[in-house]
């Protein structure tokens, strides 16, 4: 059984989104540890890509510091490690398919699994196209998380009947960022999904006031929060984990 | 696989945000209705003769032959198209498709600039709003092309991120497709991306081989040895190989833009270089690091200027079918200067890529060999930065 489900067993979830390396490592562990501190349900960790075509500007900018900073798979696999020595919440990765295939799918998820890892988010990977690790995925327990948009409609049931861990549903058009108003008809998509799949979903891309965590999370099981965390290391670099920390715990207690 | 569609062997696939694929469902729909559909074949086929100024000749190099003493050279000449390059048989195809769709806003990447500005033609003949997203460092390269884009009424994105080439162009066109689709179709100026367009581009741009083997077959009465074409995302060189593929004798060339050299970092090309991976919607090669990261190309050719190759290349590289090999910035160089003065054509740089390979192999054939080199497009564009390659500033 998903590891990932006990992220949903504490009311609302909040999942907090962080570019790892961004501005160095030992920022992202802290940054983490605080998040988690302050009511974090779920840490997605970004494995930054040189050309993330699904990113707005504030988390492409993250990648390109820590790729600048000489961040590398293999790092942040011995990074995971460390963590997961007080660190005992889900942690799933999120990064471009390119990344994980050019390791090695299985060397890549057997990695995974060793270390602590127990889902990875892909958001150049379609469902057509989920085969490329599905397997490899299955086989170590690592749960591939699907992704269902604005424009999923017709697509969305047989998405969810598939879906591992959580489903992330895409709340607007377009890339990451945060957005001033948000206009998708969220609650006819989480009507598809709980038709189809017994598993939780949260939503994410926008999401950066406590009222829009709110409004989010009572929709569905939880809100995604990552370019306005960004936004705090790049701000405030290597002091952002205590703001991180506060920021997570105004989130965490609007959706509770 | 599940899912078959759109593979060239292990290369192609649909490697795009959950956001865009009933954009690419919808689109592959409308493609398998219209591509058997008379009125638009009517349609496109008066564009292209009216408009465009097909079919364009293929020219006898008689001069360069004689200088270079061995196989006898045809140029196609697809820098006499309007707008100067072959990217207008594709744009065509695909506006009218756009416009058959309903949708009112056509959105490209563009490299050397020559895809923007047909698809800012093509916008303008049909009435439609374009956005042509273009890297920083190429609007630079490629002012001109920069002037002729807005002057057609369209306006030209300059992309900042990431190294601010043709690359950077594609993810940022992709990344406004995914904030606006109802009303947009994502104009795709090569044989890359996502499926259908691999096969959306060939199928538009295949009428350069079917045209090339009509009028060789006129001239000389039989198929060429070889076909020579530039490579950079690979749309003009499938167009010149596609009729050809089923025909064995004729060999087909692609020329990679290798810069400074493939042994160098300061390269582009991809099959020389690169390894199997997955970005920008397919699998493919790609110039990349040990661990992924896409790597930033270069070439003195804006148009070749990009890290990946078409899944269809990749595939004719794998069964053998096609050969792809290095052409460096100062072949390239002195190929443009070649044919200026000895034809008085004055090739893109890219297209110089496609005549500098056959300078090295033509002497080393008999002469009664053919080859013919597609000459993609025409090098005014390219003047000012050739000049300053030579060391002399002249502005536009």
């Amino acid at each position: 059984m998903s590891n990932i489900k006990k992220a949903f067993e504490n009311g609302k979830a909040f999942i907090a989104f962080i570019t790892c390396g961004d501005p160095d490592l030992e920022t992202t562990g802290n940054a983490v540890r605080e998040a988690v501190k302050n009511g974090a349900d779920l840490i997605e960790l970004g494995i930054p890509f040189s050309d993330p075509t699904a990113e707005g500007p504030v988390i492409q900018g993250a990648n390109l510091r820590a790729l600048n900073g000489g961040i590398t798979t293999d790092k942040i696999f011995e990074f995971v490690r460390d963590l997961r020595k007080d660190v005992s919440i889900p942690l799933v990765f999120m990064t471009y398919a390119n990344v994980v295939y050019s390791y090695g799918a299985e060397k890549f998820i057997s990695t995974c699994n060793e270390i602590g890892i127990d889902g990875i988010i892909l958001p150049d990977l379609p469902f057509e196209e989920k085969e490329e690790f599905s397997d490899v995925c299955d086989k170590y327990d690592v749960d591939l998380i699907s992704l269902i948009a604005p424009t999923s409609e017709n697509r969305i049931a047989m998405i969810a009947k598939e879906a591992k861990g959580f489903l992330y549903i895409v709340s607007s058009l377009g890339v990451t960022g945060a957005r001033s108003e948000i206009t998708t008809d969220l609650n006819s998509i989480v009507n598809v999904v709980r038709e189809n799949t017994d598993i939780p979903c949260a939503i994410g891309f926008g999401i950066s006031t406590p009222a829009q965590a709110e409004k989010m999370a009572s929709l569905s099981d939880g809100a995604i929060v990552g370019s306005a965390i960004v936004k705090l290391l790049e701000k405030h670099g290597k002091d952002a984990p205590k703001y991180i920390g506060e920021y997570v715990r105004s989130m965490k207690e609007a959706i509770a | 696989m599940t899912n078959p569609k759109g593979r060239f062997g292990v290369h192609g696939g649909q490697y795009i945000p959950e956001t865009l694929m009933n954009a690419v469902i919808e689109l592959e729909k409308a493609y398998d209705h219209y591509k058997n559909d008379p009125e638009f074949n009517r349609e496109l086929q008066e564009l292209l003769n009216e408009y465009a100024g097909r079919p364009s000749r293929l020219y006898y190099a008689e001069k360069m032959t004689k200088d270079l003493g061995g196989a006898k050279i045809y140029l196609k000449r697809e820098d006499l198209n309007h707008t100067g390059s072959h990217k207008i048989n594709n744009v065509l195809g695909q506006a009218l498709l756009a416009k058959k769709m309903g949708k009112t806003r056509l959105i490209a990447e563009t490299g050397a600039g020559q895809h923007g500005v047909a698809t800012a033609t093509a916008a303008a003949l049909m009435g439609m709003e374009c956005v042509v997203f273009m890297g920083e460092e190429d609007t630079k390269r490629q002012a001109l092309n920069v002037y002729r884009m807005r002057l057609l009424g369209a306006s030209v994105v300059p992309v900042k991120s990431g190294t601010a080439t043709l690359k950077d162009a594609v993810s940022e066109a992709m990344r406004e497709w995914t904030s606006r689709i109802d009303d947009t179709h994502y104009c795709l100026g090569s044989v890359m991306g996502p499926h259908p367009f691999p096969t959306i581009v060939r199928d538009f741009q295949s009428v350069i081989s079917k045209e090339i083997k009509e009028q060789i077959l006129e001239k000389e009465g039989r198929l060429p040895d070889a076909v020579i074409a530039c490579v950079g995302g690979g749309s003009n060189a499938i167009g010149t190989f596609y009729n050809f593929i089923e025909d064995k004798d004729v060999k087909l060339i692609g020329c990679e833009a290798a810069g400074r050299g493939i042994d160098t970092f300061e390269t582009a090309a991809t099959v020389n270089t690169g390894r199997l991976g997955i970005f920008h919607g397919m699998k493919s090669y790609f110039c990349q690091d040990e661990y992924g990261q896409i790597a930033p190309v270069y070439s003195i050719s804006a148009g070749l200027d990009y890290p990946g190759i078409g899944p269809e290349h990749a595939y004719l590289h794998d069964i053998h079918r096609a050969e792809y090999v290095p052409v460096n910035d100062d072949e390239a160089v002195n190929a443009f200067e070649y044919l200026s003065k000895c034809e008085g054509i004055i090739p893109a740089i890219e297209s110089a890529h496609a005549v500098a390979h056959a300078m090295k192999i033509a002497p080393t054939m008999d002469k009664d060999k053919i080859i013919v080199i597609t000459i993609s497009g025409r090098g005014d564009k390219d003047c000012a930065a050739i000049a300053r390659y030579r060391g002399e500033d002249i502005h536009e």
